[in-house]
C-alpha cells in the first residue's frame, strides 16, 4: 500500500508544524523521517495515522483519499515512542487486543486468536513472555511487543514513532538490524521517525530529511549522504568543515587558495562543506582549500583524527587513514594544507539553527 | 577510633527513632483507637439486647434507609460526573479549564452549612424555583430530594480529584493505541481507560460513599429533622444524643464507625488481591526465563 500526502499543513497555535508537505511512500519500502526535534516529523506521522487532523491537505492510502477516515478505519499499525502497552493486560492480551475488539461478525474465534498471537510473538522472538505484564519487560522487549501488537490487526502500513529513542545504545543497534530483517521478511510499507541520522541511514530504503515543517530532501541513504541538497542536510548528517569563499569561472577561491570546481554557478559568497574523512592533508598548496597548523592528533581507532588550526583561529577537522598518516609523519605544530576529495558548495545563506 | 554507629546516612539514632515511633503511637491511640473503643463501649454498656433494640427502633431503621438511599443516589451520580470531569480536564485543552478545575473544588472550600443554606435559598418555598417545584408537587427542602441534593453537592469533588492526577500522569497514549487498533470509543473506555484508573475509581467511590453517609452539616440544614422521615443516620445520632438516649446514639454511631472500618477492610482486601496477581505473573515470567536460558544452553551445547 502506498501512502501519499499532498500539501499537508498543520499549525499548533502560532507554531507551524507542517508547511505544505508533499510526499510519496512507495509500496513495501521502509522510509525514515529524519530531522531535529520540532521539525514536524512526528506530526507528519500522526497525520498519516489519523491521530491528528490536518488543517489542510490530503492523505492518500493506495491512491484513495483517506483524509476523512478515522484512525480506526485507516488500518495502520502504529508503534508509539514509549510503546503505550496496556499496562493492566498481559503480553498475550496486549497483542490480542486489536483482534478481540472487532465486531462479532469479523472477530476470529478464540483458538484462532491464540494461534495468531502466538505466531506473532514467535515472529518477535518473545513467545515465552506471553503471560508477563508490560512492567516486567525490558525496554527492547516492550518495543518488540508493541510491534507485534500493531501487526496483529494486519495493518496495511506500519508507522513507528522514534522506535529506538528510549533504548540504550547497544540494544538500539541490535533492534535496528532486527527491524530491518523483519521488514525484509514482511515487506509492509513502513514509515519511521527518528532524529538519529545514523539510524535513518542504516535502516531505511529512503530517507526524508525535514526541517521547520518542510521537507529538505528525499533520497536513498547514499544520495542523502553523498549529495546533500542543502546546507541543512549536510550539517544534520554529520560533522562537516566549512570553507567560506567565492566561485568564479569554475574555481572556488578562498583567500590565496583556489580549487577547481565543476557545475557550480559563479557567486560572490559561497560555502564549501567538506566532511572530515573527505579531506586529505598535503604538504603542497596546489589545489588546496586552506592551510593550518596541526593542533591535536587523536590516534585511537581505525582513523586518525587531526585538529588543524587556521590562521584566523578556526579549526579544521580531518580524519585520515592510518597509512596516510604514517606516510606524512605529522607532528603538532606542522604547517599543512587540506585538499578535498569531495565537497558540496552552496551559496552563503544566513545562519540557521539546527 | 569511633565505631560506625549508623547503618545508613538517613538512619536516625536509636533514641530519636524511639521518640518518633512513640509520638506516632500515642497520637494514633489518643485520636483514633480510643474514640473507636469508646463508641462501642458506650453502645454496648447496657447489653446486646438494648443495643439491638435501639437499632431496630422504627426511627433508626428509617434513618438507616434514608442514609443508604441518599448515598445510593449520590455515589453513582458523582461517579458519572467525576469520570466526565476528569476526562475533560486530563484529556483536553479548552478555554476556562483552570476555572472549571477550581469550581470542582468549591464544595471542599465552602462550609457544608453554607451549602445547605444555598439549597434552601434555591429550593425553599419562597424561592422562585422552589415555589414552582412545590406547586408541581415536588417538595425539595425538608424532604428527601433536598437531602440527596445536599449529599451530592458535598461529595461532588471526590471522584474527580481522585481521577484527574491519575489520568494526567498516565497520559492518553494507551487510549490512542487502542483507537489505532480499531477499538471504538466505548471499547477504549471500558477496556483501557477504566482498568487503568480502577484503583482511583474504587478509592473515589469509597470516599464518596463514606462522606455521603457521614455528612452532617449540609444535610442538617435542609432536613428539618423530622423523625422517621428526614433524619439520616448522623442526624439521628444527634437527635438521640440530645434526648439523653446515649445507648441509642452510640448504637447508631457504631454503625457509622463500622461503615468506616468496612471501607478500610474492603480497600486493603482488593489491594492485597492485586498484589498477589502481580506476584503470580512475575513468578510465571521467571519460570519462562529459566526455561528459555535452558533451551539456549542446550542449543549451544
Amino acid at each position: 500500500m502506498t501512502i501519499e500526502v499532498r500539501q499537508l499543513c498543520k499549525r499548533f497555535g502560532a507554531f507551524t508544524a507542517l508547511d505544505h508537505v508533499d510526499l510519496l511512500v512507495r509500496e513495501g519500502e521502509l522510509l525514515a523521517l529524519l530531522g531535529p526535534s520540532g521539525c514536524g516529523k512526528t506530526t507528519l506521522l500522526r497525520l498519516i495515522a489519523g491521530l491528528d487532523r490536518p488543517d489542510s491537505g490530503l492523505v492518500l492510502f493506495g491512491g484513495e483519499d483517506a483524509t476523512a477516515r478515522t484512525v480506526g478505519d485507516r488500518q495502520v499499525g502504529f508503534v508509539f515512542q514509549h510503546y503505550a502497552l496496556f499496562r493492566h493486560m498481559s503480553v498475550f492480551d496486549n497483542v490480542a487486543f486489536g483482534l478481540s475488539v472487532r465486531p462479532r461478525a469479523t472477530r476470529p474465534g478464540k483458538a484462532e486468536i491464540r494461534e495468531r498471537v502466538m505466531s506473532l510473538l514467535k515472529l518477535v522472538q518473545l513467545e515465552w513472555l506471553a503471560d508477563a505484564y508490560p512492567s516486567q519487560l525490558s525496554g527492547g522487549q516492550r518495543q518488540r511487543i508493541a510491534l507485534a501488537r500493531s501487526l496483529a490487526v494486519e495493518p496495511r502500513v506500519l508507522l513507528l514513532d522514534e522506535p529506538f529513542g528510549a533504548l540504550d545504545a547497544r540494544v538500539r543497534k541490535d533492534l535496528r538490524r532486527w527491524l530491518r530483517d523483519l521488514h525484509d521478511q514482511i515487506h509492509l510499507t513502513s514509515v519511521f521517525v527518528t532524529h538519529d541520522q545514523e539510524e535513518a541511514l542504516e535502516v531505511s530504503d529512503r530517507v526524508v530529511v525535514m526541517n521547520h515543517g518542510r521537507i529538505e530532501q528525499v533520497g536513498t541513504p547514499d544520495e542523502i549522504y553523498e549529495q546533500p541538497a542543502s546546507p541543512f542536510v549536510t550539517h544534520f548528517l554529520g560533522d562537516v568543515n566549512l570553507f567560506h569563499g567565492r566561485v568564479e569561472s569554475g574555481r572556488l577561491t578562498i583567500g590565496p587558495f583556489a580549487h577547481p570546481l565543476q557545475g557550480v554557478d559563479d557567486s560572490e559568497r559561497a560555502v564549501a562543506y567538506v566532511r572530515p574523512h573527505d579531506l586529505d592533508v598535503t604538504l603542497v598548496a596546489d589545489g588546496a582549500l586552506a592551510q593550518g597548523r596541526v593542533d591535536h592528533i587523536h590516534a585511537v581507532g581505525p582513523l586518525v583524527r587531526l585538529e588543524l588550526r587556521r590562521d584566523d583561529g578556526e579549526s579544521i577537522e580531518v580524519a585520515l587513514g592510518r597509512e596516510r598518516y604514517r606516510e606524512l609523519g605529522l607532528a603538532p605544530g606542522d604547517l599543512v594544507y587540506v585538499k578535498p576529495r569531495k565537497l558540496s558548495v552552496f551559496p552563503d545563506a544566513p545562519d540557521y539553527v539546527i | 577510633m569511633s565505631r560506625a554507629r549508623f547503618s545508613s546516612a538517613t538512619a536516625e539514632p536509636a533514641a530519636v527513632r524511639r521518640l518518633l515511633i512513640g509520638i506516632a503511637i500515642l497520637f494514633l491511640g489518643l485520636f483514633l483507637l480510643m474514640p473507636l473503643f469508646l463508641v462501642f463501649q458506650q453502645a454496648l454498656q447496657q447489653g446486646l439486647q438494648m443495643y439491638w433494640a435501639s437499632l431496630t427502633d422504627p426511627d433508626a431503621l428509617a434513618a438507616i434507609r434514608l442514609t443508604l438511599l441518599s448515598s445510593a443516589i449520590a455515589v453513582p451520580l458523582n461517579l458519572v460526573f467525576g469520570i466526565s470531569a476528569a476526562w475533560c480536564i486530563a484529556r483536553f485543552e479548552f478555554r476556562g479549564k483552570s476555572l472549571f478545575s477550581t469550581l470542582i473544588d468549591l464544595p471542599f472550600s465552602v462550609s457544608p452549612v453554607v451549602a445547605g443554606l444555598m439549597l434552601v435559598l434555591l429550593f425553599g418555598v419562597h424561592a422562585p424555583l422552589g415555589g414552582w417545584l412545590e406547586a408541581h408537587g415536588l417538595k425539595v427542602i425538608f424532604a428527601v430530594p433536598g437531602i440527596v441534593l445536599a449529599s451530592v453537592f458535598v461529595t461532588f469533588p471526590f471522584m474527580a480529584r481522585e481521577l484527574i492526577p491519575l489520568m494526567q500522569a498516565q497520559g492518553a497514549e494507551e487510549e490512542q493505541a487502542a483507537l489505532v487498533l480499531g477499538a471504538s470509543g466505548w471499547q477504549t473506555f471500558w477496556r483501557v481507560t477504566v482498568p487503568n484508573v480502577k484503583w482511583g475509581l474504587l478509592y473515589g467511590v469509597i470516599l464518596t460513599n463514606a462522606r455521603a453517609m457521614g455528612e452532617f452539616g449540609a444535610v442538617s440544614v435542609v432536613s428539618g429533622h423530622i423523625r422517621g422521615e428526614t433524619n439520616t443516620l448522623p442526624l439521628h445520632v444527634e437527635v438521640l444524643y440530645n434526648d439523653y438516649n446515649f445507648v441509642g446514639a452510640f448504637a447508631c454511631a457504631s454503625l457509622l464507625t463500622m461503615l468506616a472500618l468496612l471501607t478500610l477492610l474492603a480497600r486493603s482486601l482488593v489491594e492485597w488481591h492485586e498484589a498477589r496477581a502481580r506476584q503470580r505473573a512475575l513468578a510465571l515470567t521467571e519460570e519462562g526465563r529459566t526455561a528459555r536460558v535452558f533451551q539456549l544452553e542446550r542449543k549451544s551445547a
